[in-house]
């Protein structure tokens, strides 16, 4: 398999017509390298939900995939507002999305709750005025 | 069943994808919010929807929906239809509600 294969992508700003397009292309490369359809299950909703947040929430930025044959690394660096309270932030229900987006379907404050159960482990570090970083870790179990 | 089975029993337009209706599907799930769509349509399910914006086909895609039913007559955008085309997502749309649909296809033993 592709032991540390590093993919890098750039997430503009307030783009929707193009949110999902990195989880897509991720998605399809590890089909491509027979990844099973669990581990592409999660990559894919823990990856959208963090792409879709970097577009609403947080001015873009870049996102890092690390792929080997034990786990997948994802890694989004956003130059947003910072999150104030995360655990808030992390609870189902939660969210600040307004009216403009909600309409669109975002809002529902499921998308950190998604993030937490699709992958095996999540870390956020955050800060007011500068942006964010979450970094999912998923494992490949054979 | 095959979406065209659906589509014809459903009296469905296709807006995207009729080439593909061949394909089968298997379970249901409806719903307008798109993280929660994200999580809960499985493999092969039907994704029923008045969602009409281009994030449908990114939802419909990651999760492998086998067809989305846009209902209550709603109209999905055009770069929708586009996006649908390109990426290979069948969007069906008719007047038909969302129940309805529902009973439609369990009738039809989803
Ligand atoms: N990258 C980010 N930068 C700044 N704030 C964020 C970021 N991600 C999430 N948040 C904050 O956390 C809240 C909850 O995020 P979450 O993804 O769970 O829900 P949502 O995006 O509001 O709705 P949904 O994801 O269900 O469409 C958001 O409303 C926002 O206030
Ligand atoms: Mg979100």
């Amino acid at each position: 398999m592709a032991d540390g294969m590093k993919l890098q992508f750039v997430v503009d700003d307030g783009d929707f017509t193009r949110a999902g397009e990195t989880s897509s292309k991720v998605k399809k490369t590890l089909t491509q390298l027979g990844f099973s359809p669990e581990v592409i299950r999660k990559v894919a909703i823990a990856m959208y939900e963090g792409e879709i947040n970097m577009v609403i929430h947080a001015n873009g930025g870049t996102i890092d995939v690390e792929i080997s044959s034990e786990k997948i690394l994802i890694i989004m660096q956003d130059r947003g507002p910072g999150i104030a309270d995360i655990e808030r932030a992390m609870q189902a229900g939660f969210s600040t999305a307004d009216s403009k987006v909600r309409e669109l379907g975002f809002g529902a404050g499921m998308g950190l709750p998604n993030m937490k159960k699709y992958s095996d482990e999540m870390e956020i570090t955050t800060e007011i005025g500068k942006g964010t970083c979450v970094k999912l870790t998923i494992n490949v179990k054979g | 069943m095959t979406v065209s089975e659906i589509a014809k029993k459903l009296n469905l337009a296709y807006y995207a994808g009729e080439n593909l209706s061949g394909k089968n599907a298997k379970g249901c799930y409806i719903g307008d919010l798109l993280s929660l769509a994200m999580s809960r349509v499985m493999a092969d399910n039907v994704w029923i929807t008045i969602q009409t914006n281009i994030n449908v086909v990114a939802v419909a895609s990651l999760a492998e929906a086998s067809c989305v039913i846009v209902a209550d007559g709603c109209v999905p955008d055009d770069t929708t239809i586009e996006k649908a085309k390109e990426q290979g997502i069948i969007l069906l749309g008719g007047e038909i509600s969302a129940f309805d649909a529902a009973v439609a296809l369990s009738e039809m033993g989803i």
